[in-house]
């Protein structure tokens, strides 16, 4: 058999097409609802870690430490292999969302920290100054600001989670991997994985390189 | 008449330093007082100190129109009535002149949009920087910026606005718009303190200039009495060092 054939095979490709593009949905279903709420978790982690008590403060660092340090793969199976042992039963979407909401929220609350702990501090001033509440102040003043700033790393955080989706593959969560790699043991033929390859590779390239150009545009504001 | 700022017993202590050594001093209203010193001598402290930017030490006490000054609910109410304006002029780099000037009015006074847009283009025709209001703060100069930052504060209607060393990041040549400015608004009967070594600016505009040095008033008084007989030898050493220049 040829190149083409073995990789590149149209035939198997038209018939395991339908099973890769519902793959792709689920993929990309996942990732979106790990992104969005690792956005949420990781902002409220971040001003817990700057802002509240010293205990709270203390928690809030542990959690982003441990998150941060623990291979997805292996929290991954934890909350789906060990957590029903507890009576914690989730389905392997919710699975995997959870576990790569825990740590998108981890690395989101580190970036954060450091794009409001780039805001001069004459900021928080002026804000305090014109009497404006906490509230005004963050919304208003400090994370518009910071916003700007993070946007790059957590551009980045998101194509890292997309591509970490793909863990889910082992909690037989039927995603892009799963359903190539399925396509595959029932064509005889690896052509279903290297399209599911190529469609990681179309969907994540765009995004990095907005992630280049918004940290070059970056760059040029902060030195104007 | 019961004065509208009343500083006592005020004290602060940073870990081996003493930033301000017990300061009693009286602001009544309309009443325009410079405060001058060598640098540490806790002049800003002072200042920063009057809407709580800075904490102090118990049991000195500040009130403001009567409410004390302290954290808890009253704290933003005072604020509101307190303008500042400060050394690095701190306006929102993200916010156009006219939104930076808007958002404090319409967030803690609840003044509507169009009412707050229209005296925020009154009061920057009044700093006269009205042709810029839809420009950034970056694109604006130091001096403009600063007189920018002057209409942000006076939006609050403040009952006092403090200067905490207004023109020491301008360019020598935009330092004179902006003691213009300052100047108008003294005399229109704005109560102001301002920190400042603008020793011509303290000498012209202030009603009553205070010495400072190492967190002690050293003496106060009309202009002309500190400026050309200083009782104090400390206060003579200062003037003589910074007009001989």
């Amino acid at each position: 058999m040829s190149i083409t054939e073995t990789f590149f095979n149209w035939g198997v490709l038209t018939s395991s097409f339908p099973l890769l593009l519902s793959g792709l949905r689920v993929t990309l279903l996942l990732g979106l609802v790990s992104i969005i709420a690792g956005l949420i978790l990781g902002l409220l982690i971040s001003l817990i870690r700057i802002y509240s008590i010293r205990p709270a403060r203390i928690v809030a660092k542990i959690y982003i430490d441990v998150f941060r340090s623990i291979p997805i793969l292996v929290l991954l199976i934890v909350v789906y292999y060990a957590l029903p042992f507890v009576g914690f039963r989730l389905s392997p979407f919710m699975s995997a969302a959870f576990a790569l909401t825990l740590v998108s929220g981890a690395y989101t609350a580190e970036i954060f920290r450091a794009g409001i702990e780039a805001i001069p501090r004459g900021q928080f001033e002026a804000s305090q100054a014109l009497g404006l509440s906490y509230r005004h102040m963050m919304m208003d003043i400090i994370l518009p600001q910071a916003i700007r700033i993070v946007i790059p790393p957590l551009t980045n955080n998101c194509v890292n989670v997309v591509k970490d989706t793909a863990l889910a593959s082992v909690v037989a969560m039927p995603d892009l991997l799963k359903q190539a790699t399925q396509a595959q043991a029932l064509e005889a033929n690896p052509t279903p994985l290297i399209f599911a390859a190529l469609m990681y590779v179309a969907l994540l390239w765009p995004l990095i390189t907005l992630v280049g150009r918004l940290e070059k545009k970056y760059r040029r504001e902060t030195a104007r | 008449m019961t004065a509208l700022v009343s500083i006592r017993r005020l004290r602060k202590n940073f870990d081996r330093f003493t930033a301000l050594d017990g300061i009693d001093l009286e602001i009544d209203e309309g009443e325009v007082v410079c405060i001058i010193g060598p640098s540490g001598s806790g002049k800003s402290t002072l200042i920063r100190c009057i809407n709580l930017l800075e904490t102090f030490d118990d049991p000195g006490e500040i009130l403001v129109g009567n409410i004390p000054v302290k954290r808890g609910k009253q704290l933003a109410s005072v604020r509101a009535e307190v303008g500042m304006v400060f050394q690095s002029f701190n306006l929102f780099p993200h916010l156009t002149i006219r939104e930076n000037i808007k958002l404090a009015p319409k967030r803690v006074r609840k003044v509507g949009d169009k009412e707050a847009d229209e005296k925020a283009m009154q009061l920057l025709n009044r700093v006269g920087i009205g042709a810029q209001a839809d420009k950034y703060p970056d694109q604006l100069s130091g001096g403009q910026q600063q007189r920018v930052a002057i209409a942000r504060a006076l939006a609050m209607e403040p009952k006092i606005l403090l200067f905490d060393e207004p023109t020491s990041s301008l360019d020598p040549e935009m330092v004179g718009e902006v003691l213009d400015v300052m100047r108008q608004l003294a005399h229109s009967g704005v109560t102001m303190i301002v920190v400042t070594h603008e020793m011509g600016f303290a000498r012209q505009v202030a009603d009553r200039v205070v010495f400072m040095n190492e967190g002690k008033i050293v003496e106060s008084g009309r202009p002309e009495n500190i400026f050309d007989s200083p009782k104090e030898n400390r206060t003579r050493e200062f003037l003589n060092a910074v007009l001989t220049r």
